[in-house]
């Protein structure tokens, strides 16, 4: 039967059928409905998970940490300052070699104080070790939680995993919903480093200056790893269920002249701008970044790029647009937008392009910068 | 693209109108989105919801800013909010009133959502409940099918009363 579902019900739907022994978290908004969703699972006896309601989003991430070392399944959800005020903890996740799976529902950092959606928060935990995915749609809310689970546990992988969903835009919006029975897909988990007390062993001691890069070294050559592995989890995933996804969505690339490139819902809505450029005999196309860590080779070859930031770099620029031109000599128009829930419509995207000039940045609604 | 917007005010359950909306469409074989606006909502404040049809996989996530439809469920809103903002020329509005209003230059229906809900005992807390009659009057309208409108609401609700009051508005409605 068909459903209906915010993104924020997707993810705890997708979290209820995965099973995990422990889920500890704290609620904030956007992201409330997804603890309070798994509570509510938790104490109607349809998910046999232990809750933990913990006092900070530190705490949160600590008890997870503490729950997957004993080889246990875990998750956690947060937004925003409650993700920065994890960050100490994040790294030590991504350090230990803990598969968890975090939901963060993006959303503006203060002050001032903003509850709408922005990347900012989760591109601020860039270099922690986390895997991180953004998603456009209710349905790929649920798809990708499904599959985060699957890629973080792997073996080749054992790294956390963070599913992002734009505030408000994604996280509430209603949309329809398939589930699927994930059986299989989602093999118990075995971490081979779990404590065992039977065989005492010491964790995360006192590493010298010979040993520490080598541990460092070894998250990164499993991050370069983890490119294969979710290739795999995806198409697997495609076969079993019927939906495909991929690092990027692309959408009219091949003959594009220009291509805009932006991560979550202003991705998808990117489309409908490249229909109506389309439209205008404008060769146009869209590519929706979906997976930033690891962040996938993109051919751009002889495009000319537009980049849409929901983020920045204080001092440097859009953070994605960053990263593309560390990577391309192709040349980038900036777009700085939809920063704190600023109303970016497809019209506007269609004029960023349009109007594009490369090798410049962009403040969508600030026109003394343009 | 078919693009609704719902008035009404926090509690009356406009955000559930426009999930009972989307979820009957989609029985009905369409694609739907539904949306609130999110801004500083609380009990008794005007607010509204969105709601997309198509027939093709939905990609827009910003507002709605020319609808094609308006939904009114508290007339009160008017004295504070200008409902007709935006609405396409050829648009319509679907108001609760037990009396036709005029909309000047728009077409509109009336049906006493609040009137059935009351002789239904559809009430919770003391307010009667908008959100379930009203899929009645989107029948009556054409714009989802009366089944799909009973399935969407029993998915939502056990209390039958709730599928009385939306046939009681589709039967009572003229159009």
């Amino acid at each position: 039967m068909k459903k209906i579902a915010t993104g924020n019900k997707a993810v705890a739907e997708a979290v209820r059928q995965v099973t995990p022994g422990v889920v500890a978290a704290y609620p904030i908004t956007p992201q409330t409905e997804i603890v309070e969703q798994i509570a509510e699972f938790v104490s109607s006896g349809e998910l046999k998970s232990r809750y933990i309601a913990v006092e900070s989003e530190h705490s949160a991430m600590a008890a997870c940490i503490g729950a997957s070392i004993t080889g246990t399944r875990t998750f956690t959800a947060t937004s925003s300052h409650g993700l920065l005020y994890m960050h100490e903890m994040t790294n030590w996740a991504a350090g230990a070699r803990l598969p968890i799976v975090m939901a963060n529902v993006n959303r503006s950092l203060g002050p001032g104080w903003n509850i709408w959606a922005e990347h900012t928060d989760a591109l601020q935990e860039r270099d922690t070790g986390w895997l991180q995915v953004y998603v456009s749609s209710v349905q790929e809310a649920y798809d990708t939680t499904l599959m985060a689970f699957r890629i973080a546990e792997h073996n080749d992988v054992l790294l956390p995993v963070m599913v992002n969903l734009d505030g408000f835009t994604l996280s509430h919006i209603m949309q329809p919903l398939e589930t699927v029975e994930p059986g299989d897909f989602i093999p118990p988990l075995h971490l081979a480093h779990a404590i065992d007390v039977t065989k005492p062993a010491g964790y995360g001691g006192l590493t010298g200056p010979d040993q520490q890069f080598r541990f460092r070294w070894d998250i990164e050559r499993s991050m370069r790893d983890s490119v294969k592995i979710i290739e795999a989890t995806e198409k697997e995933f495609g076969s079993r269920f019927g939906r495909t996804y991929g690092f990027t969505e692309d959408y009219c690339c091949e003959d594009a002249d220009v291509i805009v490139i932006a991560m979550g819902t202003l991705g998808k809505e990117a489309e409908v701008a490249v229909d109506l450029l389309r439209r205008d005999g404008i060769k146009a196309g869209s590519m929706r970044l979906r997976w930033f860590r690891p962040f996938p080779k993109l051919n751009l070859k002889g495009k000319q790029v537009v980049v849409i930031d929901r983020d920045y770099s204080f001092g440097r620029g859009g953070i994605l647009a960053t990263e593309i031109m560390a990577q391309t000599k192709e040349s980038v128009f900036s777009v700085i937008a939809g920063i704190g829930g600023q109303e970016v419509t497809y019209n506007d995207i269609a004029d960023f392009v349009r109007n594009r000039r490369t090798g410049e940045e962009f403040w969508f609604g600030v026109n003394d910068h343009v | 693209m078919f693009e609704i917007r719902i008035h009404s005010r926090g509690g009356q359950g406009g955000v559930t109108a426009a999930r009972l909306f989307a979820l009957a469409a989609i029985h009905d074989g369409k694609y739907a989105t539904a949306c609130p606006f999110y801004g500083a909502e609380r009990r008794g404040a005007p607010i509204v919801s969105f709601v997309r049809i198509d027939d093709r996989p939905i990609k827009i996530y910003s507002q709605i800013k020319k609808p094609d439809m308006v939904i009114v469920l508290d007339a009160s809103v008017m004295d504070v909010v200008d409902v007709l903002q935006g609405l396409k020329k050829s648009g319509k509005v679907l108001i609760n009133s037990a009396q036709p209003r005029e909309f000047a230059g728009f077409s509109s229906v009336h049906v006493d959502l609040t009137g059935i809900a009351l002789k239904e005992n559809l009430v919770v807390a003391g307010s009667p409940i908008l959100n379930t009659p009203v899929l009645g009057a989107l029948a009556k309208m054409g714009l989802i099918s009366v089944d799909s409108a009973r399935q969407a609401i029993r998915e939502m609700f056990s209390d039958e009363r709730n599928v009385k009051a939306a046939e009681a508005t589709y039967t009572e409605m003229r159009i």
